[in-house]
């Protein structure tokens, strides 16, 4: 076999510490390797032909290039070597940056280092086979799941695209939260306005078929045929015969039930559709408030409902849908604030969250749009806003900036103003992040034009004072301590990533961070997509995000969608477990081990053996080192492949010993 | 550990001094709960407030000295104190003292080497947690029916939360609860753990009253008869500057000033001898005459 080396530069990132002309030297002497040499950058469009002309010139038959982490060019550099016409599996990659010169200074070790993974790389590549990708069919069907704002602009998009989408909400209405803003930031317009009209597209959209109260139970499959199951929860009510008309909501004598739509601010009826444009437009019973659920005894739903569509009976019914791809747009919730006992963690019914205030603002909101504290409903003439509560907070662990709190905190304090003139806001605030579009002229407004007072500095206490709430802080411009008397405290509260995102990611076989953010495939240059094919992200479900950017990246999704079902055909990943029927006994461990359920049984002239489905199999390798019999092998990774490597390294150092 | 509730007792300096009643109501109401305390033997100055400003090994061996004379005793279950100073003290060196290198240094500076054997606990603390809350109530005898207190642990009793290990260090309830239990009606309070100047008590008598003063104003606003505290200082502050508050700030407060462990004892049927109500400075005669009263129309 003729091999080629190539030892990249990487500019100084390799060749500042790794003496890479000596490392292309020592490879040449090594057996198979017909030719070695390095270059500046081998995956330049120079760099790629030096390759390609090396490869048809000596007649190589397979290629080593030394150089980064194949997560970042292991792709490329399989192209280049497919275009000088080999296998492209006739290929090998050795780290020499991030193993080697980024983690080290001394160049002699270094260099050792470099050398012996090369030669690891040639022993490996030597043992190669070609291997070719299967091509299998798109499902070109798409799950978007969530309903918020991200979500809704994904499912149109797509469905626009002429695809088919099932959209999955976990509430009875879509919106998310958006829909509970009273205004958006920075042009003061009606969020439920603007969002209302796309509500109702996605209602009336032919393309989209909407599963509200519904929530992902399973997920099996993979890129191009997922099959979900999806549990539609039980409302109590045949929504397909529930017209939205509301007398339910005014005969259910269960009145004081919690509100989640209104943030709790306010109570509700028992069976209740959470907001005037709730798409969509249906009731639905919280059975832990429904005096029927609680003894059995009411039944006015029942009886006044003019399309008798009340089924106290009703159960959950799970629904299975296939998908080639799947959107999650779950968004965010915020963090549990009460951890904060210097506010009052909440004790004090006049210190409330931004989202609650974004209520009481409100038109559809329990107070009518008019500002009134829960305390006693008088009209507040002083209103402190509290900013960085859970957020850049290392001590709630925290540490991360939410992002938009700057901004609705800005927004609320012109509402404040508008809906109260004669009143003055307070922010206390530790920076304005405002960097987006209009952003910082808006927080400029706020402070200029609507004379709300900022203080740059924490708040260390709030506490009740007769009918007011103190707030103590220090002005760290001024260098003093400030207390400010308050009608009401708003909390600008940081985001988290939505309840029940971390099971969710392990059922989508997605990574997820320690503050339930789903994780993207690259912080820079894949921002949309996951780690697994056809799982694509949009929204805050990514991480806290504005409308504007939550809307982009749901579009953005939307793209990534239309492109993979650009294709009729995928082609799938060769490196996959392959069995050895002769060596196989149907022991069944590696079937097991598979986290994938990817190995099946076979029966074969009456003996058990197992079998891969090649489109299953995420090449992990778990099976390979659980079989006894060495039956099962992972293309690309088998024994003999790992084998060699290690042992021309342990060769080496025998040699040096 | 014992079964026993007996303690390795640190009075600390004030006890023998400015606050001889929380002392001496303390040893009462101890005994009172089955507590037994026994006086850790030749015990010294904690270090208080000066030494540990001045260098951490030093203030760590005068704390230290004390816990290796505890250690000596025999079948105690915690070094107790009544002090919340004296208890931050304690606390901190036992803290420190987990780490060999610091534990070594301090043993240089001590005839015998501190095995931090103890765990420190206020007094507060020890009949929270050893006696419970439940177990105070059958043994009331003068239930404090009507008596609102404000309920006031200054700033060093539960902080910093990672050394006092104690309660809420925001919000704190735990002399709350026991006041519950002999029948008091704890007010909101929410200056609970606020400072009282104790620190300036002679440098900046200006800033005691303006702190201490907040005090006073809030638990009179919030409908306190009386505050209740467990810190010498604090109680100090409040109680015998009282008059020197109400002239600065204007004021006509006549809020009497007690230990927790004085309205334990009380409640408990404890001589008004060795609670020693009458070192009050803003005396409570009026207010506890007046509670049967309270009691009686409350029940009527």
């Amino acid at each position: 076999m003729k091999i080629g080396v190539f030892v990249c530069h990487c500019g100084s990132n390799i060749a500042g510490t790794v003496d890479v002309v000596k490392v292309a030297e020592a490879a040449k002497a090594m057996p198979e390797v017909a030719f070695a040499s390095d270059t500046m950058y081998a995956c330049s469009e120079p760099g790629q032909e030096g390759i390609v002309r090396a490869i048809k010139e000596k007649g190589l038959d397979g290629a080593v290039v030394a150089s980064c982490t194949p997560r970042m060019h292991g792709p490329t550099f399989m192209r280049t070597v497919a275009r000088a016409g080999l296998n492209p599996y006739m290929f090998e990659m050795a780290n020499i940056r991030e193993h080697v010169s980024w983690i080290g200074k001394d160049k002699g070790a270094n260099t050792r280092k470099a050398i012996d993974l090369v030669r690891m790389a040639v022993a490996k590549l030597a043992q190669n086979k070609p291997l070719y990708p299967k091509s299998f069919a798109i499902n070109k069907r798409v799950m978007v799941i969530g309903g918020g704002v991200a979500g809704i602009q994904a499912a149109l998009d797509c469905a626009d695209g002429g695809l088919e989408v099932v959209l999955v909400e976990k509430t009875t209405s879509i919106g998310g939260k958006m829909a509970k803003l009273d205004k958006t930031f920075p042009t003061v317009d009606c969020s439920s306005c603007i969002l209302g009209p796309k509500m109702v597209d996605v209602a009336q959209h032919p393309n989209i078929t909407l599963y509200a109260n519904a929530e992902v139970d399973d997920v099996f499959g993979y890129v191009g045929n997922y099959q979900v199951e999806i549990r539609r929860k039980a409302t109590y009510v045949d929504w397909k015969n529930c017209t939205g008309c509301g007398a339910c909501m005014e005969k259910c004598p269960s009145k004081k039930s919690p509100d989640p739509f209104n943030e709790n601010v306010g109570k509700t009826t028992a069976i209740n559709i959470p907001f005037p444009q709730a798409i969509p437009k249906k009731a639905a019973i919280d059975r832990a408030s429904c005096i029927r659920f609680k003894t059995g005894k009411c039944g006015v739903c029942a009886k006044v409902c003019p399309t008798k569509c009340i089924d106290y009976e009703q159960q959950d019914v799970m629904v299975t849908e296939e998908v080639g791809a799947i959107i999650t747009a779950t968004g965010y919730d915020l963090m549990d604030w009460t951890v904060y006992g210097e506010y009052g963690a909440g004790r004090y019914p006049d210190v409330i969250t931004s989202l609650q205030y974004e209520r009481i603002l409100s038109a559809s909101g329990p107070t009518g749009g008019h500002i009134k504290r829960p305390s006693d409903g008088k009209e507040p003439k002083t209103v402190a806003f509290i900013q960085c509560v859970g957020s850049r907070d290392k001590s709630v662990g925290r540490p991360y900036c939410s992002g938009f709190c700057c901004m609705y905190t800005a927004k609320q304090a012109i509402l404040t103003k508008d809906h109260i003139p004669d009143s003055q806001s307070y922010v206390f605030y530790m920076d304005i992040r405002a960097p987006g579009k209009m952003y910082d002229e808006f927080t400029r407004r706020t402070m200029e034009e609507y004379g709300a007072q900022y203080i740059r500095g924490r708040v260390s206490m709030v506490y009740p004072k007769g009918d007011k709430m103190i707030v103590r802080g220090a002005d760290t411009l001024a260098g003093t301590q400030v207390e400010v008397e308050a009608d009401l405290v708003v909390l600008a509260v940081g985001a988290e990533g939505a309840a029940g995102s971390a099971q969710l990611a392990e059922k989508l076989r997605i990574s997820y961070d320690s503050y339930g953010f789903f994780m993207e495939g690259h912080p820079k240059l894949k921002p949309v997509e996951t780690n697994t094919a056809g799982v694509y992200l949009a929204g805050c479900a990514q991480g806290p995000k504005d409308i504007p950017s939550s809307v982009a990246q749901g579009s953005a999704a939307a793209a990534k969608v239309l492109g993979l079902f650009s294709k009729d055909q995928l082609q799938s990943d060769p490196q996959v477990a392959k069995v050895d029927l002769k060596r196989c006994v149907g022991c069944m461990k590696c079937a097991m081990t598979c986290p994938f359920g990817a190995i099946k049984e076979l029966e074969q002239r009456g003996e058990m053996k197992v079998q891969v489905i090649e489109t299953v199999c995420q090449g992990c390798g778990l099976c390979t080192s659980t079989c006894r019999q060495g039956a099962i092998q992972l293309q690309h990774f088998t024994d003999n492949q790992i084998l060699a490597e290690i042992n021309v390294l342990l060769e080496n150092q025998l040699e040096e010993a | 550990m014992s079964t026993r509730l007996r303690y390795a007792y640190y009075p600390g300096c004030s006890g023998l001094g400015t606050s001889k009643e929380y002392d001496t109501s303390t040893r009462a109401v101890c005994q009172a709960l089955g507590m037994e305390l026994v006086d850790i033997p030749d015990w010294s100055c904690c270090g208080s407030s000066p030494a540990h400003t001045v260098d951490h090994r030093l203030s760590s061996a005068l704390a230290g000295r004390n816990l290796a004379l505890a250690e000596m005793l025999e079948d105690v279950r915690a070094i107790i104190t009544p002090c919340p100073s004296c208890l931050t003290n304690l606390k901190t060196a036992a803290v420190r003292i987990r780490k060999p290198e610091f534990a070594a240094e301090v043993n240089r500076l001590l005839d015998k080497p501190v095995r931090n054997t103890l765990p420190v606990k206020s007094v507060l603390q020890a009949i929270i947690e050893d006696v419970g809350v439940d177990a105070v109530r059958p043994k009331v005898f003068k239930w404090l029916t009507g008596l609102k207190l404000a309920p006031y642990y200054g700033c060093i009793m539960n902080r910093p939360p990672e050394i006092m290990e104690f309660d809420d260090h925001e919000n704190p309830v735990a002399m709350d609860q026991l006041m519950e239990a002999v029948g008091a009606e704890p007010v909101a309070f929410p200056l609970k753990v606020e400072c009282c100047g104790a620190s300036y008590g002679v440098a900046r008598r200006d800033i005691v009253q303006t702190l201490s003063g907040k005090l006073l104003d809030m638990a009179a606003l919030n409908g306190a008869d009386a505050m209740v505290t467990a810190c010498p200082l604090c109680q100090m502050n409040l109680d015998l500057r009282q008059d020197q508050i109400n002239s600065a700030n204007k004021t006509s407060h006549n809020m009497p000033v007690f230990y927790f462990t004085q309205l334990l004892g009380l409640a408990l049927g404890i001589g008004e001898k060795d609670l020693g109500l009458s070192k009050l400075c803003v005396s409570p005669k009026a207010l506890l005459d007046s509670l049967e009263a309270r009691a009686e129309r409350k029940a009527g």
